[in-house]
């Protein structure tokens, strides 16, 4: 058949949309009668053609109405974004198709058919999510086994953090600078005091006992404020003149990044005790920070070395000229401009970073996914594995989104370039 | 007047390669000098190793009464006593006008803040520019920019100052208004060492001028005598094809 007599023309331009929208329709309704009501309208077609119908009929009727300056504006957006060519035809409705055959499925098992009342598994009867089972372990999943007498130590302690870090955006530029260097250098070590416990009449709870969402942020916190200086301080040395120096950093940095997390967990938990003199215990989650803190930092280091390389010569000689020395040319001219370039690399570290704190249970600490993990396995609650860790997965893509959505606003505000 | 900058038999090398060959040189307080000389000439590998940002082989060289080689240990000093003005300015891209001038009067110099902004923005009215100084760097035109560069580096109120090509990346109508501001810094009784191509501006501002070629300085004479009377045959046909 020669398709060249099926092409409109302005005279024939609204039979042509007629017939192509109604062949488009037919695919539809085909698509959405098999997908939702297991009636096949065109069953009496051999069963593989019969498959295929909606895409033909679908891409013959995005063939006809594929009409280029028809003078509709509706039309013409359709044709330049979805319809500019035959594989695009065929790419627009397999994805459509594909959506009208898997989200409804999915919103069935999470929402519609779920169930969010009752405190046992039995009260899970309709065959969608048992978010029962989220809702009965919702804090053990937030607070880990701290005890729930407690638990207000570590509301306290992340509310104030969460207060002071909104305070930071909103007072004058002159106070901003004061809390920031309290929130990084102060702060940390009150939080943890209060969550540990030990003095001024609160319980010391053990950080075994510690877990869940809430040690998911105390680890990527103090990871993520320790791995950045160091990072950088390695970055710089890998470039310095110095040969010692410079040997240090390359050995250092290619040793932790040549090895996988999970054995510098399991090294810090079992050797490292070994390395230290009879008596003195190091705890268990400080060894586990630790070892994160370096294992990033090696990432971090080639991160900022990375941006270091990307700046031109001339600022390094402009800033010697003016009189700066190492220091201060770096501080003063050369980080902040290598670290405004590798904001989405940093970003993308400290994502890495976050991603990679449920490695922890190798030392037996449980955060979010780790208890995900226990509450699973308990006899009473088998078979939740599917609705622990989608919960755990929005968790952590909702900590990784806001992260992302920061680095992106910083660059913004960060760019003078025009 | 008196020697402010001695160099004696200075050689440099990049690995085999001979940049400067027996360099003698004397630079007088408030004296101007024009290098020029065809491209490779080392004329800028000269005037870099005046503050050290090459670091010469041999020989000496004395800024101001201190030699400088790797035991300088207040090399920072002196490099705040020469002003260096780039070919691509190389302001800082960060920062603002006004913040470019201010950094190293407050960071290497320890003026206080109120004082470094004040400083800032006479220098900056100096090259007609005060009104351009809360933009950044990327926001304004070359000429601007390097009249910007001009002003930071007389924030940090240098004896010297370096020109390396400070025109050779301006389109041809922005060349004036950098050259302007430096006559005016030159009648002002400044020590500069200029690095360019641009003859009217030498013949105008320059008492001695210096034509090196190869590594070495083939002639060093009075402005005047330099261009109705060169001596060297090379020095001719250099001066015969850019005048």
């Amino acid at each position: 058949m020669n398709l060249s007599i099926l092409k409109s023309d302005k005279k024939n331009l609204n039979s042509f949309i007629a017939a192509g929208s109604a062949l488009i329709f037919i695919g539809f309704i085909d698509i959405i009668l098999s997908s939702f009501f297991s009636t096949n309208i065109t069953a009496f077609l051999p069963n593989k053609i019969s498959y295929l119908t909606p895409l033909l009929f679908g891409l013959f009727g995005l063939y006809l109405i594929r009409i280029e300056f028809s003078g509709n504006k509706l039309l013409d957006k359709v044709n330049t974004n979805f319809n500019s060519s035959n594989f695009n035809a065929l790419l627009t409705l397999l994805v459509i198709f594909a959506l009208i055959k898997y989200i409804p499925p999915l919103l069935n098992w999470f929402v519609f058919d779920a169930n969010f009342a009752g405190n046992t598994k039995e009260d899970c009867t309709s065959g969608g999510a048992c978010w029962v089972f989220v809702k009965v372990w919702l804090n053990r999943f937030v607070y880990g086994l701290y005890p729930d007498t407690e638990q207000w130590r570590i509301n306290t302690a992340f509310l104030t953090l969460f207060l002071l870090v909104g305070a930071s955006f909103f007072v004058p530029q002159k106070f901003k600078k004061y809390i920031i260097i309290f929130l990084l250098f102060v702060y940390p070590i009150i939080g943890l005091k209060l969550i540990s416990g030990g003095d001024f009449g609160l319980k010391y709870v053990e950080t075994g006992a510690w877990g869940g969402l809430s040690l998911t942020f105390i680890v990527s916190a103090f990871a993520l404020i320790l791995c950045f200086p160091i990072g950088t301080i390695l970055a710089l040395g890998r470039r310095s003149k110095l040969p010692a120096i410079r040997y240090t950093s390359i050995g250092f940095i290619e040793l932790w990044r040549g090895v996988p997390l999970i054995t510098v967990l399991f090294m810090s938990a079992v050797m490292f005790p070994m390395f230290l003199p009879d008596g003195t215990y190091v705890d268990k989650l400080i060894r586990v920070l630790i070892a994160i803190t370096l294992f990033e930092a090696a990432y971090m280091a080639e991160v900022v070395r990375g941006g270091l390389q990307a700046l031109p010569k001339g600022q390094y000689e402009a800033a010697k000229s003016l009189g700066m020395g190492y220091w201060k040319m770096h501080f003063l001219i050369i980080l902040p401009q290598a670290l405004k370039l590798v904001i989405p690399g940093i970003a993308n570290t400290f994502l890495a970073l976050v991603k990679d704190t449920p490695l922890i249970f190798v030392v037996g600490l449980l955060e979010l996914a780790g208890m995900v993990n226990l509450a699973k396995t308990n006899p009473k609650w088998l078979g939740m594995a599917m609705e622990g860790y989608v919960f755990a997965g929005l968790v952590f893509w909702v900590i990784c989104y806001v992260m992302s959505r920061y680095s992106q606003n910083l660059e913004k505000k960060l760019k003078t370039e025009r | 007047m008196s020697k402010i900058i001695e160099l004696k038999n200075v050689n440099k090398w990049f690995d085999k390669f001979q940049a400067l060959k027996d360099i003698n040189l004397e630079v007088n307080q408030q004296e101007k000098i024009v290098i020029c000389g065809p491209s490779g000439s080392g004329k800028s590998t000269l005037i870099r190793c005046i503050n050290r940002l090459e670091e010469h082989q041999d020989g000496q060289i004395i800024v101001d009464g201190k030699e400088i080689s790797e035991n300088t240990k207040d090399l920072e000093k002196i490099r705040a006593e020469v002003g260096m003005v780039f070919q691509q300015f190389n302001l800082f891209p960060h920062l603002s006008i006004l913040d470019n001038c201010t950094l190293a009067p407050i960071w290497v110099k320890k003026m206080p803040k109120k004082d470094a902004e004040e400083l800032a923005m006479k220098n900056l009215e100096r090259v007609q520019i005060a009104d351009q100084a809360k933009k950044f760097p990327g926001q304004l035109s070359g000429g601007q920019q390097q009249r910007s560069a001009l002003a930071r580096a007389l924030c940090m109120e240098p004896k010297i100052m370096l020109f390396d090509e400070p025109t050779s990346a301006l389109d041809p109508e922005m060349i004036k208004e950098v050259l302007d501001a430096m006559v005016d810094l030159a009648k002002a009784g400044m020590t500069m060492i200029v690095v360019t191509h641009e003859m009217g501006f030498a013949k105008e501002v320059a008492d001695n001028m210096i034509f090196m070629d190869e590594g070495k300085i083939i002639e060093k004479a009075k402005t005047k005598e330099f261009f109705e009377n060169p001596k060297s045959d090379r020095t001719k046909l250099f001066l015969s094809q850019i005048l």
